[in-house]
């Protein structure tokens, strides 16, 4: 590792329709306060993408923004030799479906994915609009999911990923599960500040990034926001 | 009478329900009502309502102007306007950006002022490139004239293939949703405030009015005074939008601006309330592009801020922009966060290392700041409940 953590802020002029930015923010400042030396690395459209980070941030995009962005990272395939030696990325909204082996756009036509993780992602009969609350699966993190969440496309896992939570209130990938694991990837369809609303997943990537678990880090509009939106969701 | 009527059951301003049972009655009162008019649309993200009204300050040199001043911009708010100034011989409408399409087929618009677009309660009013090729198709059947800004670049791509266009250069720039050309998708090349695709033919076209810093440069090269009563460099680009629009309604320049100037409360906007000792200043922002134009503005002093947010439909439920908005530039002042979701506000203060407190009513959090001058920003809903309970603060 650098002397400082390193978290690529990937495309975030192509990839940042929902205000992606904050969650690179919210692993930035969680690291500084507890002097773990950390800083956002934006990586724009035309500029090769780095291999050497220690956490990629990819966010959510419109469909022809998305379609640029795999050319794009296929074209500088920095953030996938990261993900081969173990680096930690997070995928969110579009992130799911494009690291994904392909995905179909609401035009009816399939692209290759990045083949990052196993899964394939489609695109719904409906928009799912709305607060989302979901279960963690397999003791993961603590706490529930929850999160807005604004998208066409439905995402089925392949044996080789599991979910990240079973949804509560929402639609998530189908319907059912929410959201990916597979090694040190981790996506979910829990668009924009993922991260500020569920700080134990961002400490959970701290971890992976660092190897060491976080210090305990109570931040009060943290803690009064989730319990005003799980009351809001009805859980 | 149903307004009056609206207005006593203490249903909402009245801005709306006339227009919505006319509207039943005979679905084609937009077209009879705007026919035999000369009339003027304003649509875009931002500024609507101001330069709507600035524009109809301006006409206004040239005869009686039906407009509808209350940001009802949607048709039942235009039949509304219209029904209450039968006789006037001109209309400037401000029409919301999703019923542009079907406003635009109903009135034959001599003028379209096409302000920006940028990304708004995507919940709601969905991603801006879906808005972008709607405005394109409408704009494409306007046989009047079309006044776009060629500093935006989702502008440009709707306004380009149209019959005949006046192009502005506002001087205001929110680009962060057009890394990507919206025709082909390729990356946009900016050089200075010259921009191009880098595959395709798009890319800025000449101006024909130049907004200066405090002043205008007309398409026959005459250098005019703003010395607007309104703060803010977005004003300005409002100003030379709606100053642009009056002169192809016949509106000698010289008359227009001096016209406009004398705009000073928008719907409530900009207004100064007097509440306890605290003289707070009122300023509306909705979205990310907004709301960074504001925190330019505020930044001019160093009053401490109510920062009020509300998440309903009108809003937009999704309130993931907040991340969007540079609130590091409030870093030192003093802050409260305030309206129905001000936890979630606060949290992005807390991350931009905004010292702030929580008070969730905005009245409230005005009375609690030092005696002396506040700024109060508030999104859609928050702006408008406010502006309400401090109706008689002024």
């Amino acid at each position: 590792m650098a002397s400082k953590v390193q978290i690529a802020l990937v495309l975030p002029d192509l990839l940042g329709t929902y205000g992606d930015f904050g969650n690179a923010v919210v692993l930035e400042k969680r690291m500084t306060w507890r002097g773990i030396p950390a800083e956002i690395v934006p990586v724009r459209f035309g500029e090769p993408v780095p291999d050497s980070c220690d956490i990629y941030v990819v966010g959510g995009g419109e469909d022809t923004a998305q379609t640029l962005a795999v050319r794009h990272l296929r074209d500088h395939p920095g953030m996938q030799r990261a993900a081969s030696r173990g680096a930690v990325i997070l995928g969110v909204c579009a992130g799911i479906q494009i690291f994904g082996e392909k995905f179909t756009r609401a035009d009816d036509v399939t692209h290759p994915g990045l083949g990052l993780v196993d899964s394939s992602s489609h695109a719904g009969g409906s928009r799912a609009i709305g607060e989302v609350v979901a279960e963690p699966v397999d003791g993961l993190f603590e706490g529930l999911l929850t999160g807005f969440e604004n998208h066409q496309g439905r995402t089925v896992i392949g044996p080789s990923a599991r979910p990240l939570a079973r949804v509560k209130v929402g639609t998530g990938n189908d319907g059912s599960v929410e959201g990916l694991v597979q090694g040190r990837i981790l996506c979910t369809y829990l668009h924009g500040p993922v991260l500020p609303r569920n700080p134990q997943i961002a400490d959970l990537l701290i971890e992976w990034a660092t190897g060491t678990k976080p210090q305990p880090l109570d931040l009060e509009a943290v803690t009064r926001l989730r319990q005003e939106r799980a009351k809001a969701a009805g859980v | 009478m149903s307004s009056k009527l609206s207005q006593k059951m203490g249903l909402g301003a009245g801005g709306m329900i006339g227009g919505r049972i006319a509207l039943k009655l005979d679905p084609q009162a937009l077209a009879h009502l705007t026919s035999g008019r000369r009339v003027a649309l304003v649509t875009g993200t931002n500024g609507k309502t101001t330069s709507t009204m600035m524009l109809s300050r301006a006409v206004s040199a040239l005869g009686e102007v039906a407009t509808n001043h209350g940001g009802a911009n949607m048709p039942d708010g235009h039949v509304t306007a219209l029904s209450k100034q039968q006789e006037a011989p001109y209309a400037v409408l401000e029409v919301d950006e999703g019923y542009f399409p079907e406003v635009v087929r109903a009135s034959n618009p001599s003028v379209a002022v096409l302000l920006n677009l940028s990304r708004d309660q995507l919940d709601r009013v969905g991603e801006v490139r879906t808005i972008e090729r709607n405005l394109r198709e409408a704009l494409n059947t306007v046989t009047g004239v079309v006044v776009a800004s060629c500093d935006d670049i989702m502008v440009t791509s709707a306004a380009r293939d149209c019959a005949r266009v006046i192009w502005v250069s506002t001087g205001t720039g929110w680009h962060n949703d057009a890394a990507s050309c919206p025709r082909c998708g390729d990356p946009i090349r900016w050089q200075g405030e010259h921009w191009h695709c880098t595959n395709c033919d798009l890319a800025r076209p000449k101006p024909d009015w130049v907004t200066g810093d405090g002043f205008l440069i007309t398409p026959r090269g005459e250098r005019v005074e703003l010395s607007l009563r309104l703060p803010g460099k977005f004003n300005m680009a409002n100003a030379v939008m709606a100053a642009a629009a009056a002169a192809e309604m016949g509106v000698a320049v010289p008359d227009a601006v001096q016209r406009l100037r004398t705009v000073s409360n928008v719907a409530g906007r900009y207004r100064t309330i007097q509440r306890s000792g605290r003289r707070a200043r009122l300023l509306l922002s909705k979205n990310p592009a907004g709301w960074s134009e504001t925190l330019t503005v505020v930044r001019e002093s160093a009053h401490p801020a109510v920062l009020a947010i509300n998440a309903h439909e009108a809003d937009g439920r999704d309130l993931s922009w907040l991340w969007d908005v540079p609130f590091e530039q409030l870093q030192g002042r003093r802050v409260i966060a305030s309206g129905e979701r001000a936890t979630d506000l606060a949290v992005r203060l807390t991350y931009a290392e905004v010292e702030h407190t929580i008070i969730p009513d905005p009245l409230e959090a005005i009375d609690a700041m030092p005696v002396g001058d506040v700024e109060v920003i508030a999104n859609y809903t928050a702006f408008r409940d406010l502006n309400a309970r401090s109706a008689d603060g002024e």
